[in-house]
């Protein structure tokens, strides 16, 4: 619509009341920025949280990137900060490399990828883009957040303890992450590891519950789940897999608390340890794993849909198309959420289970390969001759096409039961899911930031920096994680503190080096982006209503929304909101808001039927013209 | 396309209302699923571990029948409630809800009691996993059970302040639905452990 907001068709009646509610609200400080309800703010209080995680989780990757790419290196420099993790001769420590390694999975899995991108944008973006004025329970929300931030705080100062944080990988496998004897890390950094856990897990179920309830329950007048934007079914899926997965995790980490403090025998049976017969009998390791593993699983569909999410939103708007295979997109999405629970073994093919077993759960992992590609295929066939605008992020959406399609493909590998056993604990799988999930979710994570920063902050962030961002992240990414592959094909370990003492890997020495100092770079690089946004909030140029001639109705909102999102009634929805470039249309957009009585030129048939009908009688005329039928 | 026609005549369609229901009941049924998936988590890893063999073979503490009886009898004296809250019947309503209490309470008890049980027979939480996976699953309902309990507790207050009548349901639906699950949930849990102790 050439006239733009002021052409929205409001939504009448109940909606009155709850304005009038809303104006009433108007917080001080702390009920404005720190103990909001208000969606928006707790939106960006977990990105800001999420953006802290990742510096901090990217450093301790660097940390121990020049252990790998430099082995035994002076890292004496480091002393004022690791302190007694630096020994004697400058190197580093170890025991506190496991740690490193565990942290940063630790931190990037859950604290990043997990509250970070979904706890941002599903918070952002379900109440703007389904037309409610907030979550279901906005003190729940709040409630959610404050319980990630009490998780954070607890996993933060367990860095700081004289044992070390956690140190048994980020997966925790029992028995070395059950008894204390068995490594420093296992000691009080293990227990606070499983006390922020529980914490994390409520957070994220009391935060799953307000998205299922709101995008179910709250959707604005003629917002059917067949108008709902992508983002938002990304959003309600990842939701549905982390309430139902979640509460297994929790499962899993009580009974391992157990273990340890209680002295039960879950896991544990008939160990010898420094010299000391252990009273436990009867436990079972692998026990742990299955619960792990069932949350272990849907986790990485649980960081990777959202950025799905935002990547269909993002290219569909830059591509001015409406986005290919809606359909498909939506199935392919519940196809993937259904799969996600019934693969999880395949994180297990090498830890004793049943080779029958082994075989069907190899079948149905590589059955995800279809749904994935189907969407892979729909983001390319969107592009296909699309008129494309390159904003930054659109290069991080097609940037994570790219990333989705080269680390999926080594998926197909280590899905084989028979491959993983070369495969598996070694760079190769490192390789794999830093490309196809960590990178991918990153990317959709930076693609978010970059295409909703107009809408969060009034404020534009700077394309140019914005593309330097990229292709330096863009080409970093590959430069780190695709030689990392060969390395593990040659049968590299993972979470080896030094290889120079096998004579196989000495001939990786260089590839280490050139890995760790395109880790540097890349994550030098990310102070880039620190710059941009946080300049941006204050010193960007001003944002007009639509930046990106969007079609979603976030966009219709004021520059600043209020606590309540519109300061009138709520708009109603008459569309799909891919209606781009649509034929004989005066714009090449047409917002949501739009109903088709307005848009005669550019309706199809069926659209020109549904409100056709309603005027029948005074238009009956129209109903005869044969370009109607 | 008769452009003018359309502008004397300024027809919206209408949108439909989409499908909604109470978001707080709605919560709470989603609640209920992550705690079955809790639930579910357990007991399947009761099964898997018990599979393994080395497991520890003892008696069904007798209590546990007592208590399943005195839980599902909760079960009715809530619905009791509920239907006395319906039809504005205020005062069978606080006898219900009180006698709900003290069932939920009398079952909390018995679970304890039972534990005393166990450990006559030399069944202990620490020990084999069979013994300790008897006290996960029932210590782990009762932390539930509290958490229904003070939903109980605030329901009873709200029904003597005559706030819980016809025409202000929600919260005793919700206290109702949560305690038939956490009811429905201990029948399960309790059949599950005669099947495969």
């Amino acid at each position: 619509m050439a006239t733009g907001n002021d052409q929205i068709y409001y939504q009448e009646g109940t909606e009155g009341q709850h304005v009038h509610e809303e104006e009433h609200h108007h917080g001080n400080f702390i009920t404005t920025y720190i103990f909001s309800t208000d969606h928006k703010m707790i939106a960006k209080q977990y990105l800001f949280t999420g953006i802290m995680w990742a510096f901090l989780g990217g450093l301790l990757s660097i940390i121990f990137r020049l252990q790998l790419g430099f082995p035994g290196m002076d890292m004496s420099f480091l002393k004022p900060i690791l302190g007694g993790w630096i020994n004697e001769t400058g190197n580093l420590d170890p025991t506190f490399y496991l740690a490193l390694v565990t942290m940063h999975g630790t931190i990037m899995v859950f604290f990043v990828l997990t509250a970070g991108l979904s706890g941002t944008f599903s918070n952002y973006l379900i109440p703007l883009q389904i037309g409610a004025r907030d979550m279901a329970s906005g003190f729940m929300n709040m409630l959610s957040y404050w319980f990630f931030f009490l998780a954070s705080m607890v996993m933060l100062y367990s860095l700081f303890i004289e044992t070390g944080p956690a140190a048994g990988g980020w997966v925790v496998y029992p028995p070395l992450s059950a008894l204390p004897q068995a490594i420093p890390g296992s000691g009080t950094g293990m227990t606070l590891w499983l006390v922020a856990m529980v914490f994390f897990i409520v957070s994220q179920l009391m935060g799953g519950i307000n998205y299922i309830s709101t995008v179910i329950n709250l959707r604005t007048k003629g917002m059917s789940f067949s108008r709902l934007p992508l983002t938002i079914w990304s959003f309600f899926l990842t939701a549905i897999i982390g309430l139902l997965s979640f509460p297994v995790l929790f499962a899993g980490a009580l009974l391992l608390v157990f273990d340890r403090s209680f002295g039960t025998s879950f896991y544990l049976s008939e160990i010898y340890i420094a010299g000391e017969a252990l009273p436990n009998v009867g436990g079972s390791p692998l026990l742990y794993q299955h619960l792990f593993w069932f949350l272990g699983h849907p986790e990485v569909y649980i960081v990777l849909l959202p950025a799905l999410g935002i990547t269909s939103e993002v290219i569909a708007t830059n591509a001015r198309k409406p986005i290919f295979g809606y359909r498909a997109m939506v199935g392919s999405m519940i196809g993937i959420t259904i799969l996600s629970f019934v693969v999880w073994a395949h994180h297990m093919f090498v830890s004793g289970l049943n080779p029958f077993l082994g075989s069907i759960f190899m079948f149905l992992t590589l059955i995800i390969a279809v749904p994935s590609a189907v969407k892979v295929f729909n983001y390319l066939t969107t592009l296909w001759k699309g008129n494309l605008i390159f904003t930054p992020a659109m290069l991080f959406s097609i940037g994570l096409v790219s990333l989705f399609i080269s680390g999926g493909l080594t998926g197909i590998f280590l899905g084989n039961a028979a491959i993983d056993i070369q495969l598996h604990d070694t760079y190769f799988v490192v390789a794999h899911f830093h490309l196809v999930m960590g990178s991918v979710s990153f990317f959709g994570l930076m693609a978010g930031v970059y295409h909703w920063f107009p809408k969060m902050y009034g404020r534009m962030m700077d394309n140019t920096l914005g593309y330097i961002h990229f292709w330096a992240t863009f080409v970093g990414v590959y430069l780190v994680f695709f030689p990392m592959h060969y390395i593990g094909i040659a049968g590299f370990p993972r979470r080896y503190y030094s290889f120079t003492a096998f004579d196989p890997f000495n001939a990786f020495v260089d590839m280490n080096m050139f890995i760790s100092v395109a880790a540097i770079l890349t994550f030098g690089a990310q102070a880039i982006f620190a710059f941009n946004f946080f300049y941006s909030m204050f010193k960007g140029k001003k944002a007009p209503a639509n930046p990106w001639r969007s079609n979603t109705l976030e966009w219709s909102t004021p520059r600043f929304p209020e606590h309540g999102n519109w300061p009138g009634a709520i708009p109603m929805v008459y569309r799909w909101p891919y209606d781009y470039s649509k034929p004989d249309a005066k714009e090449d957009f047409i917002p949501q808001y739009v109903p088709f009585s307005a848009t005669p030129e550019s309706n199809l048939p069926h659209e020109e039927d549904t409100y056709g009908i309603e005027m029948e009688g005074e238009e009956t005329k129209k109903m005869d013209e044969p370009h109607a039928k | 396309m008769a452009q003018s026609k359309i502008e004397l005549i300024p027809l919206i369609e209408e949108p439909q209302q989409t499908l909604s229901m109470h978001p707080k009941k709605f919560s709470l049924w989603l609640f209920i699923a992550s705690v079955v998936m809790i639930f579910a988590a357990m007991t399947s890893a009761y099964i898997v571990r018990q599979s393994d063999g080395n497991w520890l073979e003892f008696d069904m503490p007798p209590m546990l029948w007592y208590t399943s009886a005195i839980i599902l009898a909760s079960s009715g004296t809530m619905h009791w409630a509920y239907w006395s809250a319906k039809k504005d019947n205020l005062g069978s309503l606080k006898i219900a809800m009180s006698l709900t209490v003290l069932l939920g309470i009398a079952f909390l008890v018995g679970q304890y009691l039972s534990w005393g049980e166990l450990v006559d027979q030399k069944v202990y939480f620490v020990g084999n996993p069979a013994g300790s996976f008897m006290y996960v699953l029932t210590g782990l309902h009762g932390a539930h059970l509290i958490s229904g309990l003070v939903f109980l507790l605030v329901t009873l207050i709200s029904s003597f302040r005559y706030k819980v009548h016809g025409k202000s349901l929600n919260q005793i639906e919700m206290c109702a639905t949560y305690w038939h699950f956490l009811d429905g949930l201990w029948l399960y849990l309790f059949l599950f452990l005669l099947l495969n102790h």
